[in-house]
């Protein structure tokens, strides 16, 4: 038999985790093995999975999204009121969000910036656009996006169905197209990249496009959830999407990725909140011991990582 | 292999009169070189004798401010990475040139941009896979790894397959950069017997080695250059072992020495798992030499290591290091020439922990004068200096500590030949005060000046001279490995 590949055994152990969890939240709470209960456990799924693909592909050119939360939150209230008053000219404000991020992207490649800072100023620029779109929590979900949120697939609930067809669509566009090879590429080794003929420039630019595309996909899904936006719906995702994506696998530098690793680590941090609340822990503390899931999986990663060195 | 369009016999690719300078630097001084079909160029020389140049000039990674290029007979006016590999130009650097975190095919998607559309994976696996098999029968290699988790004889392989292989744009003229650094010899054998293959089939090869067996073997003509220009050039049944050796080195040009200092007590030792040991003994100038890349930076790293440990501080510091990258890991861009240059000694200078400013500006004015910084104001920025003058706060940095044992790490890269007079006696003079030198450098001429020179060849010290021993001869025959793969 063929010994598991390094890909294989990184994917391994955030399903382990999820099917851990699940486990557990099943035990806690046996109701919550049925069609209810599932959709309910997952019903968030589908956003933070795009936010965590959108994370990622930044991610897959050594760079890092900070702004993430704030977009999705901006993205989430023009979906609440201008696409459902105006649906043109919501759709073009979304459009130019998109070209805005192609832009820094190739803003950071042509002036080698750190996409930290520049990030982390656009999320100042996005909180402040969101709150000028939407001041008080309110509007509502354009009528398209509540249906497609409400469907209730034979087989799973939708947050389920929705992950894993969003998996796949990802897992083709980065791990098996040439667009998602030239993308991770960037990551691994830019000079090569360039050396043999590519533009980086374009690759950066296109790169931060295909992660807006994913994040503007995320906060109309999270609107038609929720039925209603506000100015911070959002801003958790830009840490949980950072974490989604090392859970599955993904490194920070070098290229490093899987966007099935990255969904199933999205869900399995969204299932640990539902963990922590069924064993009755205080949301005060709630965050500190997502944490602490967190830094027990990655250190299993690490055993594992070492292992495999060892073989 | 005839092409259309080719002139009968022209040259594929012809480099007349380049001359390239990086600054102070001289790297190209006028060098022309024609690459037919059906010949392999062996090129040596030693460091900085401009042999990276020539080839990053030729793949159209770099252009040179004077000189013409012309591709197969015409002149071309704008030479780059994209229109050399067009004409079917391949490169094998000597830093390999893979993304680690990609699969072989994905690789191979990369590096040839023609290969894209639905399928694409089959096709590329389809050219590695035939590439791999031909230069290296028997390798164990599958088209679906990831790079990163094969071993570096693997990459290199691939990288060497990726070189040779077709997919569309035939390879005609490829440029191998000490490609058997990391191969065995059945390894390197295969390869050699493929290059000769590719030269027979009406291909062209430039192959850079230290393996002077390697060269001599393979090579259809030889070039040697040194000091930026070429300085022989002939086919290659002229040449021996001995005669590339003296023809790399300068005519006679011994400096006079005074008797080598290598009597003080041992200050510090390493003792390496393969190759002779190391030793360094109090007031020695001890000089690493050898190809650059071969294990000296290493060594320099190590050595301080051992002389600093990593958690507590000391209170006593035994050793500094002068970097020769300054850019890299020399000076703090923004801060001012005095603060670059305490930055080594600041706990002798403060008090209660805080910083004596009085103290620290009587310390910049005493080294100012010693050293010569040629400044108006001790406070003006580090970056206000040429890099001679930038490279002499380094040392003073160095020399103003307490440490007596002083690691320089190629410090003279780009600096002017005033400036170097200069460091030398200054060296000189803290050696004959009992401090050690540790110092690699490129350049023959600085070893000279030493009292003891190590020579490193594939990580190992392979020679040691002393005193009157050392010459460009000794180090450069002892740099060049001499038996055939």
């Amino acid at each position: 038999m063929k010994r598991l590949t390094p890909e294989a055994l990184r994917l391994a152990l955030p399903v382990m985790a999820l099917t851990a969890l699940l486990v557990s939240v099943f035990i806690l709470r046996p109701n919550a093995m049925s069609y209810n209960g599932l959709h309910l456990l997952f019903k968030l799924g589908i956003p933070i999975a795009l936010a965590t693909l959108a994370q990622m592909v930044i991610m897959a050119v050594n760079d890092l999204d900070l702004s993430m939360g704030a977009f999705v939150s901006f993205v989430a209230c023009v979906t609440a009121t201008w696409l459902v008053d105006a649906p043109l000219i919501g759709a073009l404000i979304l459009l130019a969000a998109v070209a805005v991020y192609a832009l820094l992207g190739m803003v950071i490649a042509y002036r080698n910036l750190p996409a930290i800072v520049v990030t982390l100023g656009m999320s100042f620029v996005w909180a402040g656009l969101a709150v000028l779109v939407l001041e008080t929590p309110g509007g509502t979900a354009p009528g398209w996006v509540a249906a497609l949120m409400g469907v209730k697939p034979a087989l799973m609930p939708v947050g389920i169905a929705g992950s894993i067809i969003i998996a796949v669509f990802a897992h083709f566009l980065i791990m098996r197209s040439s667009f998602g090879v030239l993308i991770r590429g960037v990551g691994g080794n830019e000079r090569s990249v360039a050396r043999a003929g590519w533009s980086v420039l374009w690759a950066r630019g296109a790169a931060y496009a295909t992660a807006a595309c994913f994040a503007v996909a995320s906060g109309i899904t999270l609107v038609g959830l929720m039925t209603s936006a506000d100015a911070n719906i959002a801003l958790r995702y830009t840490l949980l999407s950072i974490a989604g994506v090392i859970l599955g696998g993904g490194e920070f530098t070098g290229g490093r990725v899987s966007a099935i690793g990255a969904v199933v680590g999205a869900l399995t941090l969204l299932l640990a909140g539902s963990f922590l609340t069924f064993l009755n822990v205080p949301p005060d503390w709630q965050i500190g011991a997502q944490g602490m899931i967190l830094i027990v999986i990655l250190a299993l990663r690490l055993l594992l990582v070492r292992l495999e060195k060892r073989a | 292999m005839t092409f259309p369009g080719d002139h009968l016999a022209a040259p594929l690719i012809e480099i007349t009169d380049a001359r390239v300078r990086f600054g102070e630097v001289r790297a190209l001084d006028g060098v022309s070189l024609a690459i037919s079909a059906g010949e392999c160029i062996g090129l040596v020389g030693h460091n900085g004798a401009g042999k990276s140049t020539i080839v990053n000039v030729i793949n159209g990674g770099l252009t040179a401010q004077e000189g013409q290029i012309s591709a197969a007979g015409l002149p071309v006016h704008l030479w780059t990475v994209g229109v050399a590999r067009a004409t079917g130009l391949r490169c094998v650097f000597q830093e390999l040139s893979l993304c680690p975190n990609l699969t072989v095919i994905e690789n191979t998607r990369l590096m040839h941009r023609n290969l894209g559309g639905f399928g694409w994976r089959g096709r590329a696996r389809a050219v590695i896979a035939a590439s791999l098999d031909a230069i290296f029968p028997g390798h164990r290699i599958a088209a679906g790894d990831t790079v990163g988790a094969l071993s570096i004889a693997e990459r290199q392989m691939v990288e060497i397959a990726m070189a040779f292989s077709d997919a569309g744009i035939a390879p005609r003229v490829v440029i191998l950069d000490e490609p058997t650094s990391s191969l065995d010899q059945g390894l390197a054998a295969q390869l050699l017997a493929h290059v000769r293959r590719f030269v027979a089939a009406g291909g062209a090869v430039i192959l850079v080695s230290h393996i002077l067996g390697e060269i001599l073997s393979t090579a259809t003509r030889i070039v040697v250059m040194k000091d930026a220009k070429i300085v022989a050039e002939a086919p290659a049944a002229v040449f021996s072992h001995a005669s590339l050796v003296t023809a790399m080195g300068s005519a006679a040009k011994e400096t006079a020495r005074t008797g080598a200092q290598t009597t003080g007590a041992e200050v510090m030792a390493l003792t390496l798992p393969r190759g002779k040991p190391f030793v360094a003994r109090q007031g020695e100038v001890i000089g690493l030499a050898g190809l650059g890349g071969h294990g000296q930076t290493d060594m320099l790293l190590a050595l301080y290591d051992r002389a600093t440990p990593s958690w507590l501080p000391q209170r006593d510091p035994v050793a500094v290091f002068v970097a020769g990258d300054r850019r890299l890991n020399g000076t703090f861009d923004l801060w001012s020439i005095l603060r670059n240059m305490t930055a080594a000694s600041l706990p002798d200078l403060s008090r209660r922990g805080l910083v004596d400013r009085g103290a620290e500006a009587a310390r910049g004015e005493d080294w100012k004068a010693r050293i010569g910084i040629r400044t108006p104001d001790m406070n003006n920025p580090i970056l206000s200096l040429s890099g001679g003058n930038q490279q002499k706060v380094l040392f003073a940095r160095a020399l103003s500590t307490r440490a007596q044992i002083v690691l320089m790490d190629d410090p003279m890269r780009g600096v002017d030949v005033g400036t170097k007079r200069e460091v030398y006696d200054i060296i000189r003079a803290e050696a004959a005060r009992g401090r050690t030198f540790v110092w690699y450098s490129t350049e023959m001429e600085e070893m000279q000046l030493c009292d003891r020179v190590y020579v490193f060849r594939e990580g190992v010290i392979v020679a040691e001279l002393t005193g009157a021993q050392i010459s460009e001869h000794a180090i450069l025959s002892a740099s060049f490995h001499s038996e055939a793969a």
